[in-house]
């Protein structure tokens, strides 16, 4: 608890992190809030900007190979923000990458996800991987968000270790909708698009 | 009178003053009708209760004492410039001349208020941040309209740090037969400065025809600023009993106070709309950001911090 006022409370005096509900409403039901990624602080702005009683029930996904290495870190995504982790390299062929997130997902929390995978250097966000698709299909009833994430890409870009402290919005945007047969390529496309759109 | 007895016949006029206020906007607002009328009232009732919570966090800090009203205003100076930075558009190159100003240039220039090291703290920004800002942001070899970014750094630091952080250096200043009552100069200076923006705001609101610049600042009227200005001048010379100047020394003050402020907002409202913006933020309720009510204080403590220095300390 204590941990978390203070992620948040640094969040706020750093970037402001100000929700802009643009196309939906903050609402209990479960989500899957995903944005795009251009830097550390990514998380915790759009986390700061859920209402308390959301936050709670909120997970964001972090890479294992990032958040889980040192004693630090793993404070701040487990005891912080409550973190689910992602192994972003596979290390068994057979081990279902996507198992902590469905297991979150069963418990009936939310997640927030950025499904470029990695911090991407401009503002709009690039190709989207699969795992958004997989637990779509998985989770029919769960709505897909979308967040757009403005000026962080200026706050703190790939390769440097010290934020600008900018005002950054965190825009939500109406849920995707569902479409019957969509494949693949075509939904990912349309996840990405509908980020884009806020922008 | 002694400074604290000063301070609390401040703040009861102070409070006066608003409770009148809120009295009006909420008899404005029950009998205002149409659609621009009703906006107009209701962001009226929107600035005084801003004003309300601005005044008890300046008093409160005022009461903790000097560390406590350095502290908010490098505060004040990290919200100014958070604001001024985000509509500036920078370049990557730039992101560590950025972090210095923030996380060394700040703290730093604050400290030597509180150090009471006078000549580091007028130099620091103009010499040294004017020199080092850019070699920082030379070293990744970007040049692309490298002078426009110097400049404009520049510019967000001396604005928003150098000439804000002239409020709590009053501070500073050894005058004779003022010692421990500095504070209360700090404030008179804050009392003038908005009251001339509350003041032109008003006699603009009802007399106000004649625009003086009305490319830079479409609210701003002759009307306006004439009424402001000699109101806030009379209001500031009555209040001389605060300050260690005499009723004529306290009107030519506040005449100078609020004549820099007023060609602050202007200078500035030019500067929000040349990087295509209406208000610096959204921070306060009703009147913008920061910026939007730092904007006239900017330029009028370095010009009332040095005319004091000049004149009244040995």
């Amino acid at each position: 608890m204590l941990i978390s006022a203070l992620l948040i409370g640094i969040t706020r005096a750093l970037v402001g992190a100000a929700p802009r509900w643009q196309g939906s409403a903050p609402s209990p039901a479960q989500r899957i809030y995903f944005a795009n990624h251009s830097s550390h602080i990514d998380t915790l702005a759009l986390w700061s900007a859920l209402p308390r009683a959301l936050r709670r029930r909120t997970r964001p996904v972090a890479a294992a190979d990032y958040w889980n290495t040192d004693a630090v870190r793993r404070c701040i995504a487990v005891r912080g923000l409550n973190a689910v982790f992602i192994e972003r390299q596979r290390s068994e062929a057979t081990k279902d990458p996507l198992a902590p997130l469905t297991e979150a997902l069963a418990a009936g929390d939310s997640l927030i996800i950025f499904p470029e995978g990695t911090r991407n250097l401009q503002p709009l966000p690039g190709p989207f991987k699969a795992g958004l698709f997989h637990l779509a299909e998985r989770f029919p009833e769960v709505e897909l968000v979308p967040v757009y994430l403005e000026n962080l890409h200026r706050c703190m870009p790939k390769g440097t270790f010290f934020p600008v402290p900018l005002i950054c919005t965190v825009r939500f945007g109406a849920p995707l909708a569902r479409i019957e047969g969509e494949d693949k390529t075509a939904f990912l496309e349309r996840a990405r698009r509908a980020v884009i759109d806020l922008a | 009178m002694s400074a604290q007895d000063k301070f609390y016949w401040l703040m009861g006029g102070i409070g006066a003053v608003l409770l009148l206020s809120s009295l009006i906007g909420w008899v404005l607002s029950r009998r205002v009708s149409g659609e621009s009328g009703r906006a107009v009232v209701d962001n009226l009732n929107a600035r005084i209760k801003a004003w309300w919570i601005m005044v008890a966090v300046f008093a409160v800090a005022f009461m903790l004492g000097r560390m406590a009203t350095i502290v908010m205003f490098a505060l004040i100076s990290w919200f100014a410039l958070r604001e001024f930075m985000t509509l500036t558009p920078t370049r990557p190159g730039d992101h560590r001349a950025l972090s210095v100003s923030f996380f060394i240039a700040i703290p730093l220039q604050y400290a030597l208020i509180a150090d009471q090291w006078y000549a580091l703290f007028s130099i620091l920004i103009p010499v040294y941040g004017f020199l080092l800002l850019p070699s920082l942001s030379v070293l990744a070899q970007d040049v692309e309209h490298f002078l426009e970014r110097a400049a404009k750094i520049q510019w967000g630091v001396m604005l928003t740090i150098y000439c804000i952080s002239h409020v709590p250096a009053l501070l500073l200043l050894d005058i004779p037969d003022y010692a421990g009552q500095n504070a209360l100069l700090l404030f008179y200076l804050l009392l003038v400065v908005q009251l001339s923006d509350v003041l032109q705001y008003v006699f603009g609101k009802l007399f106000g025809r004649t625009k003086i610049a009305p490319v830079v600042s479409p609210s701003k009227t002759v009307e306006g600023f004439v009424g402001g200005a000699l109101s806030a001048t009379a209001v500031g010379a009555a209040m001389w009993w605060i300050t260690p100047f005499t009723p004529l020394q306290a009107a030519g003050m506040s005449a100078a106070i609020v004549v820099m402020g007023f060609l602050g907002g202007l200078v500035l409202s030019a500067v929000k709309r040349s990087l295509g913006a209406k208000d610096w933020g959204s921070m306060i309720q009703g009147h913008g950001g920061m910026m939007d009510r730092m904007d006239s204080v900017s330029f009028a403590a370095p010009v009332f911090f040095h005319l004091t220095r000049y004149f009244f300390t040995p």
